[in-house]
């Protein structure tokens, strides 16, 4: 059984089909990508599995389970994290308070006993702090721990938003355009945690992203979309070579047939 | 009470709504053209109404200025045109960029300062606007419509379909629109956002006038009337912000509203009635009858 | 500059990271303390109308200032809150249970009307709390036999234990009783904010969809937040019932709602302090614009008494001012010079400049 298996996906929104009879399987401990061109319809996918649009048909199981008619933020507690595209920090705290928000589907005290800071809200708080502070380590935040988010250089945040989703100690991370708006030597690090990602948490990495170079060294299975509907799946390189990719990529009269 | 004599009294109270109800429209209206231009909210609408009504005033009693009405009228309109865009200038501007709640507490502090104005100058014992046609009613198959109810109506409707034809085919309309739903991306297509703005203020500015003298011309007004605006934006939401015919609806709907629900229930269920009226569309249609808010893209 | 070593996660679980802080606050309060022994009746009473404020500001602060939840109507839980305390102690309850009891009313109410209110968000929110306070009003005189309709109703004077408590009779009773109260829940306030509940309120209030992701209910989360305001506010209108003494609706009117949200916005949103710097600001400022007013007459002659509304008016002014030059409030302003003193003479202008947000609307047509 895989761990995420996507059947017959569609959203239309009014008369546009944004996404199109989608099918996908995403196997426990893989790194699978999404390409394909603007308005492909890769984030909205995303968007449908983490329940923030309703599909029109289709269902979504993670784990065998059907998360189709879930909300939005029961997601979090099943295993699955997400960033955003155009990063969604919370400006106004600290980066070490953001990656503390990502605990919360752990927290095991209600506001009664948070009001009354109890021994039990202590106890929780380090436990929180400890795994943050893993997360810290492993994306090098150490010197921003205590900065707000608002001033933060644009690269820093994109890889906060990436601890924040590890924070909720996910089972199936979704990265939604890890590298735009990256220097090469920060991308570079973004393919290095992926793969650590994959190896040393054992988390499998659904991502959608832009940079080949980045989805031919990470990914082990690719799958593009133009259109709201699937062209090819397979690995980067048999992709890259696909007729209809490379025609929907270059807009040649092929793409619309 | 005969059945016909009944059905005259509602028929009379409906009247009376209808052009209460089209003052609270133009406010209404006010409101949604600057929400419209920049997703701005001024709750010194009423007080604008409530200025405009006094400048007339001003200008046009005896005792005053004694300027004809007729004179009197587009004169404070101009005014409060330009008391709206210096309005925009001077202050509003400079919360450019700022949340919106910001300009939710500057447009109540400036709602304050108008009524100071307002009552240092003219005091705050009601005043009555002279006007050519006080008084005069007229009569037709048993029901009394006053001239002023009738003016009310009527020029609330053309204004209505005049504003709503200038955002849906002018260029500055359109621009406008365009520039409520992305200020950066329009600003770089060459709108000039900033002058669109104090356009819609003085606009704002000045059909508040409007319904301020139709609002003295069927009672006194004194500096509190301002407090009208509460309404009025209640109406506005219950249009669903940024829809000029949602607003006059909703003025519509309350103006009518009120005098029914005041004839049949106690009084203090009458006052609450717009309000009640305005919480449940929000809880079955939280955007308003004509909504317009979507979801935020991610 | 003071640098602080951290040698364990405690410290920054801590409500404050050095013991300088913690000595401050204790200084604070002592003084606070030994006020009854150090001013008149006139100034102590004052002191404790400036608690009640800062009281029912704290209340309106989690809304607005920690959910982003702007709320123009609470002033209706104020009512609450007093009428509810009034009620029960006319009724023979005890002050240590009507009090509670009028703060959980509130809250109550205020999730209650919460809960389809969250769907509505910034603008609709702000105007949907205006109608619930009028609505309210109107109930207030509807419901005479309970809250004495037009003509008001009476706060009993508070005794425990046999010992009294009376807004007159034993005034520093009274404060200190206030002082406790409020002190008690400033320390709920805080450890609040250092809590997964006060996080996710801030989650909440910056990025909606963010939060969701993370697994928090945005609905319950807002409806929790609009609930503790509204019961707070609620403590702080039990409170003011008991220091005004003999009230009816027009206490609670439109005014009120918009004082308190000056308390909040002027004192520096999303900051507990803020809400004491505001009460200290709203509560003093008409003792200020007094005396200004007696010296302007003395000097000049001019009788600025024959001028009404000049008090709104001045208020107005100065809330205009803090929106457009310092929109972060009194404590912002503190905290900006505090850091120029501690990194002098490295500050720059920029350090301190405001982040724009462009406008990018929701709506598609």
């Amino acid at each position: 059984m895989s761990l995420l298996e996507v059947d017959d996906l569609a959203v239309h929104f009014g008369g546009v089909k944004a996404v199109d009879g989608v099918s996908f399987s995403v196997e426990e401990g893989e790194v699978f990508a999404i390409i394909g061109p603007n308005g492909a319809g890769k984030s909205t996918i995303f968007n449908l599995i983490s329940r923030i649009y309703q599909p029109t048909h289709g269902t979504i199981r993670f784990d065998g389970q059907d998360i189709t008619a879930l909300k939005a933020h029961d997601i979090a507690r099943l295993g699955i994290a997400r960033t955003f595209q155009n990063i969604e920090l919370f400006d106004h705290s600290t980066v070490l308070d953001n990656l503390l928000m990502g605990r919360h589907t752990h927290r095991a005290t209600n506001f009664v006993q948070d009001i009354l800071h109890l021994p039990s809200v202590r106890r929780e708080e380090r436990a929180h702090r400890r795994h943050v502070e893993e997360v810290i380590e492993f994306l090098e935040l150490e010197a921003y721990r205590e900065k707000r988010i608002e001033g933060l250089p644009y690269g820093v945040r994109k890889v906060i938003e990436i601890g924040r989703a590890l924070a909720i100690g996910p089972r199936l991370i979704l990265l939604d355009e890890p590298a735009s708006g990256l220097s090469v030597e920060e991308t570079q690090d973004v393919a290095f945690w992926i793969e650590d990602m994959r190896r040393d948490m054992g988390l499998t990495v659904l991502m959608v992203e832009h940079d080949m170079g980045l989805v031919a060294q990470v990914s082990d299975r690719v799958l593009a979309v133009a259109n709201g509907r699937p062209l090819a799946l397979g690995t980067a390189a048999e992709v890259q070579a696909d007729r209809h990719v490379q025609a929907a990529y270059l807009g040649s009269p092929e793409a619309a047939a | 009470m005969p059945m016909a004599a009944h059905l005259m009294e509602v028929l009379q109270l409906l009247i009376g709504g209808l052009a209460n109800g089209c003052i609270y429209g133009l406010v209404a209206l006010g409101f949604v053209l600057i929400y419209k231009a920049s997703e701005g909210v001024n709750f010194a609408q009423g007080d604008m109404m409530m200025l405009g009504a006094f400048i007339a005033l001003g200008l046009g009693n005896e005792g005053q200025l004694g300027l004809s009405f007729w004179l009197a009228v587009p004169l404070a309109i101009a005014l409060m045109f330009g008391i709206g865009w210096t309005v925009e200038r001077v202050v509003v501007r400079q919360l450019f960029g700022q949340p919106q709640f910001a300009l939710v507490i500057l447009t109540i502090a400036m709602g304050f300062v108008f009524r100071f104005i307002a009552g240092s100058i003219w005091g705050y014992s009601p005043l009555v606007l002279e006007t050519p046609f006080a008084g005069v009613n007229l009569s037709l198959g048993g029901v009394v419509i006053s001239l002023a109810d009738l003016i009310a109506i009527v020029v609330t409707l053309v204004l209505t379909v005049a504003l709503w034809a200038f955002f849906a085919f002018t260029k500055v309309g359109l621009a406008a629109q365009a520039s409520s739903q992305n200020q950066m991306a329009s600003y770089i297509v060459g709108v000039p956002v900033m002058k669109i703005n104090a356009l819609t203020w003085g606009l704002s500015g000045a059909v508040a006038t409007v319904a301020g003298v139709l609002y003295a011309t069927r009672g006194a007004i004194d500096p509190n009337i301002g407090l009208l605006g509460i309404k009025a934006f209640a109406a506005a939401v219950i249009g669903g912000l940024g829809s000029l015919p949602g607003a006059l609806l909703g003025g519509l709907l309350i103006g009518i509203i009120e005098p029914i629900a005041g004839r049949y229930a106690p009084g203090e269920l009458a006052i609450m009635s717009p309000y009640i009226l305005m919480l449940v569309v929000l809880v079955t249609r939280p955007g308003g009858l004509f909504a317009q808010i979507h979801m935020k893209k991610v | 500059m003071r640098v602080v070593f951290k040698k364990s996660y405690d410290r920054d679980i801590d409500l404050h990271e050095h013991w300088l802080d913690r000595a401050k606050i204790a200084v604070l309060l002592a003084v606070m303390a030994a006020l009854p022994f150090l001013v008149g009746n006139y100034y102590l009473a004052e002191a404790a109308n400036t608690l009640i404020w800062a009281l029912a500001g704290m209340g309106l602060m989690i809304a607005v200032g920690h959910t982003g939840q702007v709320s123009l109507g609470h002033a209706a839980f104020l009512a609450i809150g007093a009428y509810t305390d009034a009620g029960l102690m006319n009724a023979g309850m005890p002050f240590w249970i009507a009090f509670p009891v009028a703060g959980l009313a509130a809250g109550l109410f205020g999730a209650v009307i919460a809960i389809p209110a969250v769907r509505l968000s910034g603008i609709y929110l702000a105007i949907a709390t205006l109608a619930v306070f009028v609505i309210v009003e109107e109930l207030i005189i509807m419901l005479e036999p309970i809250t004495g309709g037009v003509g008001g109703t009476m706060a009993p004077s508070i005794s425990l234990m046999g010992i009294s408590f009376d807004r007159y009779g034993a005034l520093a009773n009274f404060y200190w009783l206030v002082l406790g109260i409020v002190a008690l829940v400033t320390w709920g306030y805080a450890n609040l904010m250092r809590s997964p509940t006060g996080r996710s309120f801030l989650a909440v209030r910056d990025s909606e969809v963010s939060a969701r992701s993370l697994g928090i209910n945005v609905t319950r989360t807002k409806a929790l937040a609009f609930g503790l305001s509204a019961g707070v506010t609620g403590l702080g209108g039990a409170l003011m019932g008991h220091y005004i003494g003999f009230f009816n609706y027009e206490l609670f009117s439109i005014f009120i709602s918009i004082n308190l949200l000056l308390v909040v916005t002027i004192g520096g949103l999303g900051f507990i302090q803020g809400a004491f710097l505001g009460a200290i600001l709203i509560t003093g400022m008409p003792q200020v614009i007094a005396i200004l007013r007696d010296t302007v007459n003395a000097s000049t002659g001019i009788d600025l008494a024959s001028l009404p509304g000049i008090d709104t008016m001045m208020f107005s002014v100065l809330l205009i001012g803090f929106i457009l030059f310092e929109p972060t409030g009194l404590y912002g302003r503190w905290l900006k010079i505090r850091t120029w003193f501690e990194i002098f003479p490295l500050a720059r202008r920029d350090m301190f400049r405001r982040h724009k947000t462009y406008l990018k609307t929701e709506r598609m047509r």
